[in-house]
């Protein structure tokens, strides 16, 4: 069944326009000079202004190694995060850490630990299944680079963005 | 023809069209981006250069270094022919407007014809063959509707643009612009006759008209330079981006300078006609309270610095009304076509008509 909308009958003062096309120009113009005067809130301004102070401690930005509080990088070299990982950005090759060494009782390590960014799509699931804790996503977000290659994050970039995490669990330090 | 003669007209052709059309062309692109933004609540374009200043810099050399691309099944002539022919009368046109009194004894207006506002209707009227020609070489459909609206659109505004300043050459008796500076000078400006006996009802009376004839010619030069709430030519919404839709680089940005030129052009004419042109009188209360007149016909330096004040008084203007310009475009939406055409053919094209046997009626009883 058809509607029939109901056209609204204008008086004469709507007919004319000009009264409602003044009121237009009021409003724009007031915008106009709250702009000017400043009194208009405005956006943030990106690259000088940034909400890093801001940032909540559940963020999730980059991903990132960690070392304990002695120094020593926490990552085992399990691969679960290799495995976990949904779009496969994670890629690690472990290698066997030698008997004489003091942690020897860990035997592996990553040799190398690249993050590809990017494929990572911050889930954050390599920190939820990491069972050392030694993944965490930090809030770091701006990842660029002028090449594949650049936005790859190797083991290097991966302990500096990270840091040191003191305290969550230290099951291989030596019993006292 | 005197070697003076042509040396200070060339050298005011290369200044009005160096130093000033073109910057200001410019730069209204950058005002209209900032003035629509600041009317939306953005910044607008604010990076390059202090707030922004050197963002039509960047947007020329961005323009000139574009592939300039012609697509395959345009007509090249005329496809080449139409964005020269849309930026060209508007600059023509400035040609006989006064945009100052005098300097150094120069008359500061390029070509002082005795037909003046008919030579700029004459003129300003070509533009539409840029936009048609455009719009039919593009061979693409959206192209082609621009360019029908726009002429269309041209015929239903120009009988109204040119019906409305015959009141003011009623009164001014003359076709010559500088003759219709000076009447405003001893007379005061055709929408605030303050000048002269000011407290003569007659004089007020005949504001009302003229008034009227400010708002039909105002509104039929919006419709002239295809500026909203008349820019169906364009019409991004409805005709992709209508005539230009085929151009690109250098050619698109001929287009674009067109407009803006074409809106600089009218403003200036309509502060010719109804603002009192380059008249800026200064209150003095020297043997009690007068309008001091400043213009360029002093020696010395005095002289210079009125001759000076004039032009920048003349652009200032231009510039208030460039603004109005963007502020209506900012505010109102677009009009329907067939609500354009009754517009133009139903009322304003009427009211000229009348208002022109008004202030007839008026100037009859007028007393001397």
């Amino acid at each position: 069944m058809a509607i029939t909308v109901p056209r609204p009958s204008l008086n004469w003062r709507e007919r004319m326009y000009l009264p409602a096309i003044i009121a237009g120009l009021a409003i724009t113009i007031k915008h106009f000079k709250n702009m000017l005067f400043g009194r208009t809130k405005v956006t943030m301004q990106y690259p000088e202004q940034k909400w890093d102070s801001s940032l909540p401690d559940h963020y999730r930005g980059a991903p990132a190694l960690v070392r304990d509080a002695e120094g020593r990088v926490r990552c085992v070299a399990c691969q679960l995060c290799e495995f976990i990982c949904p779009p496969r950005a994670i890629k690690i090759i472990p290698g066997e850490i030698p008997s004489a060494d003091r942690f020897s009782k860990v035997e592996k390590y990553p040799q190398e630990f690249d993050i590809d960014m990017i494929r990572c799509i911050f889930c954050g699931m390599c920190e939820e299944v990491c069972p050392e804790q030694a993944i965490f996503l930090r809030k770091d977000y701006a990842i660029t680079g002028f090449t594949r290659a650049d936005m790859v994050h190797h083991k290097e970039k991966l302990l500096e963005i990270g840091g040191v995490m003191h305290g969550v669990v230290l099951k291989w330090n030596e019993k006292k | 023809m005197n070697s003076f003669l042509i040396v200070t007209s060339l050298l005011k052709i290369v200044a009005i069209l160096f130093l000033v059309i073109l910057p200001m062309v410019s730069y209204a692109v950058y005002a209209e981006r900032r003035v629509s933004a600041f009317i939306q609540d953005r910044l607008g374009p604010n990076r390059v250069g202090l707030a922004g200043l050197l963002q039509p810099i960047a947007d020329m050399f961005k323009l000139l270094l574009k592939e300039d691309f012609t697509p395959r099944n345009v007509n090249t002539f005329y496809y080449w022919l139409a964005p020269c022919l849309a930026v060209m009368p508007a600059i023509i046109t400035i040609a006989v407007v006064p945009f100052g009194s005098t300097l150094l004894g120069v008359p500061m207006v390029i070509a002082d014809v005795n037909v003046g506002i008919l030579f700029v209707f004459a003129i300003a009227s070509l533009g539409v063959y840029g936009i048609v020609i455009g719009g039919w070489a593009s061979n693409s459909k959206y192209p082609f509707l621009g360019g029908v609206r726009s002429s269309s659109q041209m015929i239903s505004y120009e009988l109204s643009l040119g019906l409305a300043v015959i009141p003011i050459f009623l009164l001014v008796g003359n076709l010559r612009l500088t003759s219709v500076v000076r009447y405003q000078i001893e007379n005061g400006w055709f929408i605030a006759p303050f000048m002269g006996d000011w407290l003569n009802p007659w004089k007020w009376l005949l504001t009302i008209p003229m008034v009227v004839s400010f708002m039909v010619f105002a509104i039929a030069i919006f419709a002239e330079t295809n500026r909203l709430p008349f820019d169906l030519p364009e019409a991004e919404q409805e005709l992709a981006g209508g005539y230009n839709t085929e151009y690109s680089s250098m050619k698109f940005a001929l287009f674009f300078l067109g407009e803006y030129a074409a809106m600089i052009t009218g403003s200036a004419v309509m502060v010719t006609l109804f603002f009192g042109g380059w008249h800026l009188p200064l209150p003095s209360w020297h043997h009690g309270f007068h309008w001091m007149l400043v213009d360029g016909s002093v020696p010395g330096w005095p002289g210079v610095i009125g001759g000076l004040f004039n032009i920048a008084t003349f652009f200032a203007k231009v510039a208030v009304l460039i603004f109005i310009f963007m502020w209506v475009r900012w505010t109102l939406p677009r009009f329907r076509y067939d609500q354009l055409m009754r517009l133009g053919w139903l009322f304003f094209f009427e009211i000229a008509l009348v208002n022109i046997f008004l202030v007839a009626a008026i100037l009859a009883y007028f007393p001397k």
